[in-house]
């Protein structure tokens, strides 16, 4: 009951606060929505299910550039774009997760990284299509296609809200469902589910690509946010910017890592507003986060109120 | 004829300093289970600080001396300090070593600039060498040498000498080895400065090939997993094999299909990955 009521007033404040911005903050807040969603997708396999990857990008990327390129390049139809950034993802991840899910631990964490380094490479060679290291400019806002044009910052972030909030909610639904139950019993232990008869690869199997879809979801977001892709969001940074969001937020929460996703975008802006060292203050949350804060904002939230209950 | 003999040639040596690293890299993890994101940091920083080194005093010898004392010392204390105080996870693992790697690569920009710059070959490997009517530089001759140099050694360590039958013991089982008595804990240490050390050594021979310049950590970084992963991880001998196979792909890849050159590398290793997920010469 209070975490229901909880989330209510956090969408009436999401929906309300941004009313008082300005086009700076405005933009800076639509972002952490969309590295918040990046995150809960990561979360989904890292949290619920114990699968480490360290290509999650890939799915990001594949979404931008997709969505990206057919604006660009096709045609400027919103439905039809971020449609086929949603398949392109999730053809991604079906596509990689057989190769990658036969692996696990360290192994899965190099094979990930290793199958995103073969989209990054492309998308740096390619120059004719993708623009090489330059990179991919002019994605226009959505609007073709839909009743009324997300040109301006209110409107655009209000369609990120909802996207966020109808993905966070499947999400929500998918982690509580006897589907997600079983995610958690493979993290425990994954030998004894196969033990009671579950079909363990075809759970995470299905896991890996919903992950994926949703990456992508955020990917696709992100190209109409920044009107702009390069391959700086298929690269090992960027992938590894993930995990750190998750670890930070706290694993196996829904929302930590949705608020780690946040904070992160948040210190990013601030800190490099003052100095150009930003990569150095990430270096050192990377070393401090898995030092001293392992169970992440959640976790130490829920540790402090268990001691006051207690 | 020509350009086929060259190529090779460069490919051999790039192959060779990726193998620096792979053999590291692999040690480690075959030993510590440790995925060490840091050991491009490793190249990278061995190599400006030979770069300062030889300005300062004029010669390779001292310059490479000390780029492999100073990564050894990041290394000890990157082990004893900080991956220590981990449990035994691979996540919090590998993102405190790219913690690191962010770190090293960040201030290493702020020190030494963000301008490429190329390590002075020594004096002695200066010239080129005449095959009739193939002119080979000398000094990818010595690095070629280097590694193989390094990989005989590595391999007789291993085989023959006590002290490689303890590690091959550690890798097998630490639990066990710890009870026989042998002192796993500082070997982990030296087998982590090691690798450290190999990886400081890639940088610095590599440096008057390569030069030195910001992203080159991560750069080396990714081809070097690309090496344990084609080769096996935690196989000295898949490390020098995977790392000969890496340098010649991307040498004639860069050659021939330059527009395509990083996915000459990543493609061949997927298919071996699907064929052979622990590779060419994994264990498991």
């Amino acid at each position: 009951m209070r975490a229901v009521l909880a989330g209510a007033v956090g969408v009436v404040l999401l929906a309300v606060v941004p009313l008082g911005l300005s086009s700076y903050q405005l933009g800076l807040l639509t972002k952490m929505l969309i590295f918040a969603l990046f995150a809960m997708s990561l979360n989904l396999i890292l949290g619920y299910a114990g699968l480490p990857s360290l290509g999650h990008a890939a799915y990001f990327g594949v979404g931008a550039y997709t969505v990206g390129l057919l604006a660009v390049k096709v045609v400027d139809n919103f439905w039809l774009d971020f449609g086929a950034g949603l398949l392109a993802a999730g053809v991604t991840s079906a596509l990689f997760g057989l190769l990658a899910l036969r692996a696990r631990g360290a192994y899965l964490l190099m094979i990930t990284l290793a199958l995103a380094q073969v989209l990054w490479g492309i998308a740096f060679g390619w120059r004719w299509l993708t623009g090489g290291d330059d990179g991919l400019p002019g994605v226009p806002r959505p609007g073709a296609g839909l009743p009324w044009s997300l040109g301006g910052g209110l409107a655009f972030y209000y369609f990120v809200l909802l996207v966020f909030l109808g993905l966070t909610l499947a999400l929500w639904v998918v982690v509580r469902s006897p589907f997600g139950r079983a995610l958690v019993g493979i993290r425990e232990s994954e030998r004894r589910m196969e033990v009671l008869g579950y079909d363990t690869w075809r759970y995470k199997y299905v896991a890996f690509v919903l992950a994926g879809v949703v990456a992508g979801a955020s990917g696709n977001l992100f190209v109409y946010y920044n009107g702009f892709v390069s391959p700086a969001y298929l690269s090992i940074v960027f992938s590894a910017m993930a995990l750190i969001m998750v670890i930070l937020g706290g694993a196996g929460t829904l929302l930590g890592p949705a608020l780690g996703g946040a904070v992160i975008v948040l210190l990013e802006n601030v800190i490099s507003a003052h100095t150009e060292r930003w990569l150095t203050v990430l270096g050192l949350i990377y070393v401090l986060v898995t030092l001293f804060a392992p169970a992440g904002i959640m976790g130490f939230v829920r540790a402090r109120l268990r001691g006051r209950l207690a | 004829m020509t350009f086929w003999a060259i190529q090779t040639l460069n490919g051999v040596s790039f192959g060779m300093l990726l193998f620096l690293l792979a053999a590291g890299l692999s040690l480690i993890f075959g030993l510590m289970k440790i995925l060490n994101l840091a050991h491009g940091s490793y190249y990278l920083l061995g190599a400006y600080v030979a770069l300062s080194v030889t300005a300062a005093t004029g010669s390779f010898l001292v310059a490479a001396a000390a780029g492999t004392a100073a990564v050894v010392g990041l290394g000890i204390v990157m082990e004893r300090v900080f991956l220590r105080r981990l449990p035994h996870d691979e996540l919090p693992q590998a993102l405190l070593t790219f913690g690191f790697l962010l770190i090293v690569g960040d201030v290493s920009l702020a020190i030494w600039g963000g301008t490429p710059q190329t390590l002075p070959k020594p004096a002695l490997f200066e010239a080129s060498l005449r095959f009739g009517p193939l002119v080979f530089p000398s000094y990818r001759l010595f690095v070629i040498g280097v590694g193989a140099v390094v990989g005989l050694a590595l391999w007789l360590l291993q085989e023959r000498t006590r002290l490689g039958a303890m590690l091959r013991a550690a890798i097998d089982d630490a639990d066990i080895a710890r009870a026989t008595g042998i002192n796993v804990s500082l070997l982990s240490t030296g087998v982590f400065a090691f690798g450290a050390g190999l990886a400081a050594l890639g940088g610095i021979i590599g440096g008057p090939l390569l030069g030195v310049y910001p992203g080159a950590d991560f750069e080396i970084l990714l081809l070097a997993f690309v090496v344990v992963i084609v080769g096996g991880l935690g196989s000295l001998k898949g490390a020098f094999v995977g790392g000969l196979l890496v340098g010649l792909l991307d040498n004639f890849g860069k050659a021939l299909f330059p527009q395509l050159a990083l996915f000459t590398i990543f493609a061949p290793m997927a298919i071996i990955l699907a064929v052979r997920p622990s590779g060419l010469f994994g264990a498991r």
